[in-house]
């Protein structure tokens, strides 16, 4: 048992339930209590230390009843007379267990011999589509089917022999039926979903400005997976900030520091941690030269306008324009489109848009402020106004420049991006999901009070 | 750890911690009604010697199975009510800092006396070292529910509700305790409990916990009950109610989940409803009874103004 129970963690796994080793102990030690016999029971207690959240239990349904149902065989024993179904065989027949199955129609004792023979094929380790032709084939050769071809063959040689070798082909032709519907399953079991994972993996390292950018069929998943991302960095900032709001007397450290003035309370220490509460500001190019990316700059532009209290959005490309209301108001498909629709896809200008920033914003720059570029640095040989960039960077805390371009492409052609990173204290590149929430997640772990 | 809880618990209740069948009727005589699916994740966590984080939408009955569960076993039930900017000196023990400044008082009076037969110094020191160090010690300490739980020397049960509002802190603080059954007091060391409490988690959602929590954990997700399950429960919390009237409030409600409400009624609605009912001596339900009482239903103003001008037909509407 404890084979299929190794089998059923990796099925679980594949269909996204977390398994780790503390778990797969405590299902051995549940199922030493329970025991097999009872099925219902035997699912409630396994799903009691298996899944561990609502979602995980449907999927640990499915996977269960898929793995623990072993639809019967479709054999009927063949139509025929009283006489023994092995009459008509060569000799050395009776000896085959499988051509009497076969013949037998003998479902139960058919599929446990395609399980054992399934163990010894390592049917289970099945990965990719491709493998199931392989692994037919396989299994029928571990169940024996060599014996039962020259079986065939000798009866047809036999006089009389031609009816039972009809009888045992259409028998071997089930079996093979049977074989292949069970790979099928083994397949559904295993590799179905380790086949999204590595879809979802691919997408997240995939470049946001790709050629053609992201697959509209992977669009969806994307947004999925880029939310995914921001209620992380959302529940753990959160908790920062709840373990920062202390303010309340030391007791027990006012105590021990009283004891050297005997007992008498001299200090007294407080639990405050201060912090730096976060501000960002946060500027976001949505020009043409980066519209492949814009669409996902501008998703995690509204994830972390989520996330973080004191957040200032804008969007430019030839001007600027502050986009907090749109961010707050609308839903996160409906604040995209207006974005890019109010100022999306025009031609860039740095220097006209660093100006309508310092104009109108500057005055929310201050010592405490962190301030993200999000662009490519084109600024189609217009004035890049290095000195309107110094300001903010003397002002800021720090300056921070995601660029979509790989380093390699910066400052060729109408990128003056190495003439902006000299006034940021980081400039990194940033063309993937993966790299984004990274350093956004660094962003916030700056704010962390030591 | 010592395997000695649920064999101590067997010895009280020998018959219903036999059997997933038995337990469910040991819960129905306390009151609580439950899936086969609770009993056997309670079953498990007995056996197991696991704590249970019972999660599910609010009103669904998750306190209530710990509660039925104390009940039954014949325990004290020790309660923790979890909130924002809970920390161990709330959750675990904290110092009795009056008396130990009054200790201090003392040991300061009586201190000449003690030392004044001391030849030099260093004598004097010796003494003091001599004189046992009390100001960290049990007596001086307060105990709060966890260290409770731990002292119970014949097993209690320890309900820690709505751990996802704590904070992540305390969530990693209480690993320890869930796992081994231990709590390290710096000045004291390892306290270590005779008997492991059978600990339930309550969670509503509020935040994703932690990996590492769920992994110490069995895990139950309470659904909604099936209308088959909800006339056994209000049947059993409201003994006074007529069968007819049950299955069609019951029904009522389930049709009621059906629509896309802001809070659906849950199992606590449906058993207040039944007992206003009854107190309204209302031996029916039509549609005036139920618009006047809808408010015990649904907790929202838009849901009751969503849900009135369908009254009559939700009530037409045949049992699933």
């Amino acid at each position: 048992m404890q084979g299929a129970l190794e089998d059923f963690f990796r099925a679980l796994r594949a269909a996204d339930v977390k398994v780790s080793p503390v778990e797969a102990i405590d299902a051995h030690r549940t199922v030493a209590k329970v025991g097999f016999t009872d099925r219902e029971l035997f699912k409630d207690a396994l799903c009691a230390t298996l899944a561990k959240t609502a979602d995980e239990v449907i999927r640990f349904d499915e996977t269960f009843e898929t793995f623990f149902s072993r639809d019967e065989l479709a054999f009927e024993p063949p139509p025929q007379g009283d006489g023994d179904p092995m009459e008509g065989l060569p000799e050395g027949a009776e000896d085959s267990e499988l051509a009497r199955m076969l013949l037998e129609g003998d479902a139960s004792g058919l599929a446990q011999a395609m399980e054992e023979a399934a163990q010894r094929a390592q049917v289970s380790q099945i990965r990719l589509t491709t493998q199931r032709s392989r692994l037919t084939r396989r299994l029928l050769e571990e169940m024996g089917l060599a014996e039962i071809e020259a079986l065939i063959n000798n009866a047809r040689k036999l006089e009389g022999g031609g009816d039972a070798a009809d009888r045992l082909e259409a028998g071997k032709r089930r079996l093979a039926q049977e074989a292949q519907r069970y790979v099928e399953r083994q397949h559904e079991l295993y590799a179905s979903g380790s086949g999204k994972m590595l879809r979802e993996e691919m997408l997240a390292r995939k470049a946001l400005n790709a050629d053609g950018g992201i697959d509209p069929v992977d669009q969806a998943m994307m947004q999925a997976l880029v939310k995914k991302m921001a209620k992380r960095l959302a529940d753990r900032y959160s908790r920062r900030r709840n373990r920062a709001r202390k303010g309340h007397m030391d007791i027990r450290r006012t105590l021990r520091k009283s004891m050297p003035y005997g007992g008498m309370p001299f200090e007294v220490i407080w639990k405050t941690e201060k912090i730096d509460k976060p501000s960002i500001i946060c500027i976001c190019d949505v020009s043409k030269s980066v519209a492949a990316a814009a669409q996902f700059l501008l998703t995690f532009l509204y994830s972390l306008n989520e996330v973080v209290d004191r957040m200032e959005a804008y969007a430019f490309s030839g001007r600027l324009i502050s986009v907090n209301d749109i961010l707050d108001d609308e839903h996160v498909d409906g604040a995209i489109f207006q974005v890019l629709r109010k100022i999306g896809f025009q031609q860039t200008d740095y220097g006209k848009s660093l100006e309508d920033f310092c104009e109108n914003h500057l005055d929310s720059v201050d010592r405490h402020t962190t301030v993200i570029f999000l662009g490519d640095g084109r600024s189609n040989y217009a004035d890049p106004r290095l000195d309107l960039m110094a300001t903010i960077q003397t002002r800021a805390r720090s300056v921070i420049w995601l660029n979509p371009e790989p380093e390699s492409y910066w400052s060729q052609g109408d990128s003056v991006m190495y003439r902006y990173e000299r006034f940021c204290h980081v400039a990194k590149t940033c063309n993937t999901l993966g790299q984004l929430e990274r350093i956004i997640e660094d962003v916030l772990r700056t704010y962390v009070p030591h | 750890m010592t395997a000695t809880s649920p064999a101590a618990i067997k010895a009280a209740q020998p018959d219903v911690l036999s059997s997933v069948d038995a337990l469910t009727e040991g819960l129905a005589s306390v009151g609580y009604i439950a899936s086969r699916r609770i009993a056997t994740a309670l079953y498990m966590a007995i056996h197991l010697q696991k704590p249970i984080l019972v999660e599910g939408s609010a009103g669904v009955g998750k306190t209530e199975l710990a509660l039925s569960t104390a009940k039954l076993l014949g325990q004290p039930l020790i309660r923790m009510q979890c909130y924002e900017g809970l920390d161990e000196s709330k959750a675990l023990y904290e110092w009795k800092y009056g008396k130990q400044l009054l200790y201090t008082q003392i040991l300061k009076d009586r201190m000449g006396e003690a030392l004044s037969d001391a030849k030099d110094m260093d004598a004097a020191m010796d003494r003091l070292h001599g004189i046992g160090d009390l100001f960290f010690s049990e007596p001086f300490l307060e105990p709060r529910p966890l260290l409770k739980a731990l002292k119970e020397d014949d097993g209690c049960v320890l309900l820690i509700d709505e751990i996802d509002k704590s904070d992540e802190a305390f969530e990693a603080f209480l690993l320890e305790m869930l796992s081994a059954y231990q709590v390290s007091i710096p000045e004291l060391g390892v306290i270590e409990a005779k008997t492991p409490p059978l600990v339930f988690l309550t969670s509503n959602n509020i935040r994703d916990l932690g990996d590492a929590l769920k992994r110490r954990c069995l895990h139950l997700h309470i659904p909604l009950p099936d209308a088959d399950l909800e006339r056994k429960i209000v049947a059993s919390r409201v003994p006074d109610i007529e069968q007819t009237l049950t299955a069609s409030l019951v029904n009522f409600v389930q049709s009621l989940r059906t629509l896309d409400l802001r809070k659906s009624p849950s199992i606590s609605e449906t058993v207040d409803w039944a007992r206003a009912l009854i107190l309204l001596n209302a031996d029916s339900l039509s549609p005036e009874v139920v618009r006047d009482t809808l408010n015990v239903l649904l907790k929202f103003e838009p849901d009751i103004a969503a849900v009135e001008p369908q009254i009559s037909e939700l009530l037409r509407r045949p049992a699933a």
